[in-house]
Parts: C-alpha cells; sequence; structure tokens
C-alpha cells in the first residue's frame, strides 16, 4: 500500500518511492532521482507525474518544474520507444560523431529531437555521455553503444527495430 | 561495456582490479578488498589524514588539491552531521575513467568513502552517478546492498561500535553539477546552481554539515594508499604529486583508451607510444591534455611531464586526465565553436558573465566557421573570454574562457583563414573522420 492512495505509478515504483524519500536526511533529495525513475516508467514529466512527484516530497508542483526544466535528461514531452542520443562533443566529433548524427537523422528520416511516425525512434543530438576514449558513441535509452561507424549504427539501429 | 586498455608502461594501482570480477563482494575480498577499511578501523583519524598526506594523492576531479589537507580542513567538533559525497558526475569532454571504476571496483568507492568518515568522523557518506550511468548505478547499488550484507556497511560495521551509511543517487544530465557547491545543491534535489565561497564546504556543506567532497577517482584510489602504504604511493609519481591516475586518451590516436600511468609521465610519449601515435598517417596538430576546459597545447609543448605542476608551467592544466589529440586535417575554429557550444549549453545561467559569454561566443564562433567572420571577430573572441576569466560563482566561466584564448592565440591564423568569406579550409577533411 502505497503512502500515497491513487498513485499514478505501478505498485513496485510506488513502494521505491515510499521508500526513497525516508532515505535522506531531508525528503527532497529524492526529488531528482524520482522523476528519472518516473520518467522511465511513464515515458516522459507529465502534469500527474509532477503533481504526484511534488505530493510525496511535500512541495509546490513549481518547485518540481523549476527543477525538472534545469536538467536535460528530463523531458516534458514523449520521445521514441528507443531514444537515439548522439554525441557530437569534441572526442566524438573528432571521430565521426558529427557525421554519425547527420547519418542517424537521415535513416530515420526525422530531425533533432523528433520522433518516427511509428514511435519507435527519435533521435537527439546530446553533450558527452562519457565514452571519451570509445568514440563515436551513442546511447538508445540508457545503452551505450560504442567506436561506431556509420555501418555499424545501422546494425545497432536495426537489432533495435526488430526487437520491436 | 568499454575495453580495457593495456600498455606496458601501465602502474595498476586504481586499476589493480579491473577486469578481475570484483564488482563481486567475495572477489572484490579475495583480492584484498576492505583490508584497508580493517586497518584504518584500528587508525586513529589524524593518523588517516596523516597517511593520505604522505600519499601525495591529489584531487582527481580536475583541481589537483592535496586529498589529504582537504580532509584536514573539516572541523572536529561539529553540531550538525559530517558527510562525505563522492563526485562521480564525470561529465567533462575528454573524460570517461570513473566509468571504469564504477564498473569494475564499486567497493572500491565504498572502502574509499568509509575510511575518509573514519578520518573526518563522519556516519554518511553519499555516491553520487551521472544521470546517464544508469548501468553504473545498478552496479553499485548491487554492491551497497552486499556491503551492508556482509557488515562493511550499517551498524557497528566490522564489529568496530562505529556505524555508517552509504547512499548511491542519480542526476540527471548536467555538466555543471560536477562543481562542488552545484553538486551539493542538486543532491538536496535544487537546481545545480554553484553556492558563493566561503563559506567552504568542509565548514559549512551538505544539508549545513561539514562536508568533504572527493572525485570518484580520488575516493577509489583511498584503500589503495592503505594498501601499498602512503610513502611507497607517493614514490610511484613526481614531487608533490603523487602516485598514478586514470588518462583518458580519446581523438586521433591508433589506440585510444583509459590507461593508468605514473603522474609526471612523459605526455608526448602518452601519444606516441602508448597511444600509438597518430592515425591514419597524419600528423599531430594539438593536444588538449586534461579535459575540454584546459587549453590546448602545441606539437612543440608537449614534451613535458604529466603533473599538476608541470602542466600547469607549460601553461595548461592536468585537469580531470582526458588527453584529446588533435592531428593536422582538424579544423581549430571549429574545434573552438564545439567546445564553445558545449559551455553555452551547459552554464547555469545564474551569473552573467558566464551565461551571456558563453552565448556571445558561441554566435560569434558560429558565424565566424560559418565564413561570416571579420576581423575584429578574432579580437573580440579572446576579448570577450578574458573578461569571463575570474569573474564567475564558480569555474565553468573560467573553464569555458581559457581553451578559447589559447585557441586563438595560438591558431589564429586559421581563425585568419576563414576571414572574407572563404569556406572552412578543412571542410573537405570532416568527410574522412569515418574512413
Amino acid at each position: 500500500m502505497s503512502a500515497i492512495k491513487a498513485t499514478i505509478f505501478s505498485p513496485e515504483l510506488a513502494a521505491r518511492f515510499d521508500k526513497l524519500v525516508t532515505l535522506y536526511p531531508v525528503r527532497r533529495s529524492a526529488l531528482i532521482p524520482m522523476l528519472l525513475y518516473a520518467q522511465d516508467e511513464v515515458g516522459y514529466i507529465s502534469e500527474a507525474v509532477i503533481q504526484e512527484v511534488a505530493t510525496r516530497i511535500g512541495i509546490f508542483d513549481l518547485d518540481v518544474r523549476n527543477v525538472l526544466s534545469y536538467y536535460s535528461l528530463l523531458r516534458t514531452k514523449p520521445v521514441g520507444k528507443y531514444h537515439v542520443q548522439v554525441c557530437t562533443n569534441i572526442c566524438c566529433m573528432l571521430r565521426g560523431g558529427q557525421e554519425l548524427f547527420e547519418h542517424c537523422k537521415q535513416k530515420l528520416g526525422v530531425e533533432n529531437k523528433e520522433a518516427t511516425r511509428d514511435g519507435l525512434f527519435s533521435v537527439e543530438e546530446v553533450e558527452c555521455i562519457g565514452a571519451c576514449s570509445w568514440a563515436p558513441a551513442i546511447q538508445i535509452n540508457y545503452d551505450f553503444h560504442e567506436n561506431l561507424t556509420t555501418a555499424a549504427m545501422d546494425n545497432v539501429l536495426e537489432q533495435y527495430r526488430s526487437k520491436g | 561495456m568499454p575495453n580495457i586498455s593495456h600498455h606496458p608502461d601501465e602502474v595498476s594501482v586504481v586499476s589493480y582490479r579491473f577486469g578481475k570480477g570484483a564488482a563481486n563482494i567475495d572477489k572484490y575480498l579475495e583480492l584484498g578488498g576492505y583490508e584497508s577499511l580493517k586497518k584504518c578501523l584500528g587508525l586513529e583519524p589524524d593518523a588517516i589524514v596523516a597517511e593520505m598526506k604522505a600519499s601525495g594523492l591529489r584531487g582527481r576531479g580536475g583541481a589537483g588539491f592535496p586529498t589529504g589537507m582537504k580532509w584536514s580542513f573539516v572541523p572536529k567538533q561539529s553540531a550538525k552531521p559530517k558527510y562525505i559525497l563522492v563526485n562521480g558526475d564525470e561529465s567533462e569532454p575528454g573524460t570517461c575513467k570513473d566509468r571504469l571504476i564504477f564498473e569494475h571496483d564499486p567497493h572500491a568507492v565504498i572502502e574509499g568513502v568509509i575510511i575518509a568518515g573514519l578520518a573526518v568522523g563522519a556516519q554518511m557518506g553519499f555516491i553520487y552517478l551521472r544521470g546517464e550511468y544508469r548501468y553504473l548505478l545498478t552496479i553499485m547499488e548491487r554492491a551497497i546492498a552486499d556491503a551492508y550484507a556482509k557488515g562493511f556497511l550499517g551498524k557497528n560495521i566490522c564489529g568496530s561500535g562505529k556505524d555508517f551509511e552509504v547512499i548511491s543517487h542519480t542526476g540527471a544530465g548536467a555538466y555543471e553539477v560536477g562543481e562542488e557547491s552545484a553538486l551539493m545543491e542538486s543532491l538536496e534535489g535544487k537546481r545545480g546552481i554553484p553556492r558563493i565561497r566561503p563559506p567552504f564546504p568542509a565548514v559549512v556543506g551538505l544539508y549545513g554539515g561539514p562536508t568533504v567532497i572527493n572525485n570518484a577517482e580520488t575516493i577509489a584510489t583511498v584503500p589503495h594508499v592503505f594498501r601499498i602504504g602512503g610513502a611507497e604511493y607517493a614514490k610511484l609519481g613526481t614531487e608533490r604529486n603523487g602516485g598514478t591516475r586514470l588518462f583518458c586518451l580519446s581523438g586521433h590516436v591508433k589506440n585510444p583508451g583509459v590507461y593508468e600511468l605514473p603522474m609526471g609521465y612523459n605526455l608526448k610519449k602518452m601519444v606516441y607510444e602508448v597511444g600509438g601515435g597518430i592515425a591514419n598517417g597524419r600528423k599531430l596538430k594539438a593536444v588538449v591534455p586534461g579535459g575540454s576546459s584546459t587549453p590546448v597545447l602545441l606539437p612543440e609543448e608537449i614534451d613535458i611531464g604529466m603533473d599538476f605542476d608541470q602542466v600547469g608551467k607549460a601553461g595548461s592544466m592536468l585537469g580531470s586526465g582526458g588527453v584529446v589529440v588533435i592531428d593536422d586535417q582538424t579544423c581549430m575554429v571549429n574545434f573552438a565553436l564545439r567546445t564553445m557550444k558545449f559551455y553555452q549549453h551547459e552554464s547555469c545561467g545564474w551569473c552573467i558573465p558566464c551565461r551571456e559569454g558563453t552565448d556571445w561566443l558561441k554566435k560569434t564562433l558560429t558565424r565566424f566557421h560559418a565564413g561570416g567572420g571579420v576581423e575584429k571577430d578574432i579580437d573580440n573572441i579572446r576579448y570577450l573570454s578574458e573578461n569571463m576569466l575570474g569573474r564567475t560563482f564558480c569555474p565553468l566561466g573560467d573553464a569555458a574562457a581559457m581553451p578559447t584564448i589559447a585557441f586563438v592565440k595560438k591558431f589564429r591564423h586559421e581563425f585568419e583563414a576563414h576571414l572574407d568569406g572563404k569556406p572552412c579550409p578543412y571542410a573537405h577533411a570532416e568527410d574522412l573522420a569515418l574512413a
């Protein structure tokens, strides 16, 4: 039984959140992980997520909005099922990250931060993801794919497409 | 999963357990894990700090502050609880070392946190990982749970009568949060905006309590210092620069990878021998020695030892250990632009010189690289950068300004080659990058 009666989250996540707010010296410390985990389940930070997270922590929804607008992983709109994040920062750029990004957009027929019509893929140009020695690299959702070429990129996309 | 690189010149200290399955606690124990903790449980706090001072270990996050000294600044008596905060928000372009630590040796981080806690009298530690490192958070959570189960965390650790709690924590995407005061704000559930100092975190930090903030590599090194002894660890490096560190070689070298090398290792050798030299038969144009915020070095400037003091003397910084190697087919104006685009994106907007400066610089460099540059832009880029230096709350402003000043100073001729609507002289080369 969750601390919130009409929770929008799955029972597992609601239970996790019940515990998370008690771990830290202050409840608010749970805010950022909570938003990220909520996004993982819901797909994005919806109005309902903002309201419930605010209630759980005991802060205004405005406080939640203020924080979520700062962090680049948090989004208020849905993305594709597989969100392809291509790093074009310096180390990836030196090894073809920009070309990889262009290739990816062309291959999927979308622009930056757009999703394909079937909702399977979306593409985003991102800053350094911490794969500098294995560049160029991308993250699909949280999974790293490294030392890529355009051909290897096509293979990776195909693997996700066949997973559906 | 990234490969682990090897080179005969490597000295394996912090990477000692990489590739040996030490994320498993039994394996970690088999490889001498938690022995340093047991040793430290029998020592007085001052003796722990003294050993750290003897090791000559300096912060691996970039600033290079002596770790033992940092710990000694924490007041002995405090009305508020003290905390240890591990900075695993690894986000400096060029830096990918902490990933290997969290993946291959998460218990070394936990053990380091507990030892730091014993040294300063803290009973709680936080391990903050950047949001992108989700698979590492899973590894870390598992390791923490195992450490509790085996009695290395929780009440009465190892029967010592002492208690210690550790929490792993995820960020959600923000370079600025790697700055220590912004990191504390983020952990308190706020926007990652820096705090004014003084007071310093050692006195007033997380939740208002005295706080030690160390980089993940620094903390992971702590148990090894006690494993081999502070003085022995110091001897591996150079004067005032103890030990080894993880260097992340990236860019146009034949063998990019993360290599553990002694402090003071020659940079030229690192590029040509460890890195295998420049790929595709090209020539070296420049090296960024310590992550994107450090001023670029020319080929004739790299015959130096990679420690904080020698790189400083050469006009740059050792930074976070990200060595970015750039070949002769790279447009340095484009490189400067991509660097600035990053800082403009990551500026938290709290102080005006950084927020406005990075934006103007990005716009000017974008126009310049596209062929719309005029002569006075070149000095203007430098002037803007110099006016950001030292005028911001946190070092992000400096991190954007310092490399830009160096790009203009050392590659003015490349900026000039873009003038009068001329196309980028290296435009053809970028197509070759994926070859």
